[in-house]
């Protein structure tokens, strides 16, 4: 019953995106011009058109979490505009079960935008983000739960304040900055000039640890937190 | 709950009169002399930042399962302290670290963890004061959120180097060192309950009003 409730949610989600790709659309728009602001500020001078120092992979991390931001305030606002949130809290069915449909749907989005990102950073910055595949992935999928997890419950709950826009990021940041030191740290040992390995391993698993403590935390949460 | 404001307002100031006195007759730290000083006056307020921010999230956390508002006012007096004391450390901080170290700031695990926590208490403050009604539940996940997220700032940022003295350090003291640290301490100590009680009798009364502002318009 609670992984139907699931799949139910995030395929409303789904569904509603592939028709209009409105955030799929904004959101890689929106990480591809971070990617070119960073690009005046972080690339030398006549150099080789590499970032300077590991900015590659903190350009990489920090594109993807404003993209995020601007993806949770979205999913939500729509919800709020078409009155239905109300109506997704009433619907039968454990909470924690639409918390996790509409976390699946963000990390989908998410993911996606990644698909397009991760290759123009490599591309753009001359960064070997391939060589380790399966780190790379492994630390921005466990980075992506571990923000999308903590976001999708701030933007929920957010979603009847008043100044929630401003709000979101402001909140935000602070809770998910281990999840970007760890993404940003992992991706750069895996890019420099002599890969290291062991750190990276590390790092997917502090990034392991953080999302299953803010899973739980947040299925324990969310009932009590979008009570009104 | 009123009436032990006012002497702990007056123990404290008393303390805090007598402080430099004793501080003044404290032994110099044979290498950093003079600027160690600066110690009695940024570890208690650091400490009990750290403290109250713990407070404030397992408050909160109660307070979600609950719902009593006695729960919520004390939480929302703990954040107000923790930003106030954070505050205090992070002004006499970087005071001792620039004699100290050279610098205004490093990104070590303890610098980097106080920041956040302060932040994240700052934000608490700013969704109480912005977010509108209702905002009290959503403060109190995000101080849980917050409270939940500093092992792992630490962890994260303690891979990096530190240079930061430990806190082990603070039992071995010798008593020369001691006593006035722990008397700064008990200063700042009962400041905080003052300023606590101070600020929960205010909710109090604000939720009076408020519930005798509804029964008049019935």
């Amino acid at each position: 019953m609670f992984w139907r409730i699931v799949w139910i949610v995030a395929r409303k989600d789904l569904a509603i995106e592939a028709r209009s790709r409105e955030l799929i659309n904004t959101t890689i728009f929106f990480a591809l011009s971070c990617v070119v602001v960073f690009s005046v500020s972080f690339v030398g001078e006549g150099g080789d058109g590499r970032a300077i120092g590991d900015a590659a992979a903190g350009i990489l991390w920090v594109a993807i979490a404003f993209s995020g931001t601007l993806a949770l305030g979205r999913t939500f606002e729509r919800e709020r505009y078409g009155d239905t949130l109300r109506a997704l809290l009433m619907a039968p069915g454990s909470r924690a079960a639409i918390y996790v449909g509409k976390l699946v749907g963000i990390v989908a989005l998410l993911i996606a935008t990644e698909i397009i990102v991760v290759p123009l950073i490599a591309l753009l910055f001359q960064a070997k983000l391939f060589e380790h595949m399966l780190l790379t992935s492994a630390l921005l999928v466990f980075g992506t739960v571990g923000f999308a997890t903590v976001g999708t419950l701030f933007a929920a709950m957010l979603a009847r304040a008043r100044s929630r826009d401003v709000l979101l990021p402001i909140l935000l940041y602070p809770v998910t900055i281990p999840v970007m030191i760890a993404g940003v740290r992992g991706t750069s040992a895996l890019l420099a000039v002599e890969p290291q390995l062991d750190m990276a391993r590390l790092w997917v698993m502090l990034l392991l640890a953080f999302d299953v403590v803010f899973v739980t935390l947040a299925l324990w949460t969310f009932e009590s937190l979008m009570t009104e | 709950m009123r009436k032990a404001v006012v002497p702990l307002l007056a123990i404290a100031g008393l303390i805090f009169m007598t402080a430099p006195i004793i501080i003044v007759r404290a032994p110099y730290e044979s290498t950093m002399g003079l600027v160690q000083k600066v110690f009695y006056f940024h570890m208690p307020p650091a400490m009990l930042m750290l403290v109250s921010a713990i407070f404030c999230g397992i408050l909160s956390g109660v307070f979600l399962v609950k719902r009593r508002p006695v729960y919520d006012w004390m939480a929302y007096a703990a954040a107000e302290l923790t930003v106030l004391y954070g505050a205090m450390a992070m002004v006499t901080g970087p005071l001792w670290a620039r004699k100290a170290w050279g610098v205004w700031w490093v990104w070590d695990p303890r610098l980097t963890l106080s920041l956040l926590m302060w932040m994240v208490f700052v934000s608490y403050l700013l969704l109480r004061r912005y977010g509108g009604p209702g905002s009290e539940i959503l403060a109190a996940g995000l101080a849980l959120f917050g409270m939940a997220t500093s092992p792992f700032v630490y962890l994260s940022v303690n891979i990096w180097r530190t240079i930061h003295p430990l806190t082990s350090v603070v039992p071995t003291l010798p008593v020369d060192f001691a006593f006035p640290l722990w008397y700064a301490f008990t200063g700042f100590l009962v400041l905080y309950i003052a300023l606590m009680l101070l600020r929960m009798s205010v909710e109090q009364q604000r939720a009076m009003l408020d519930q005798l502002y509804l029964e008049s318009e019935e």
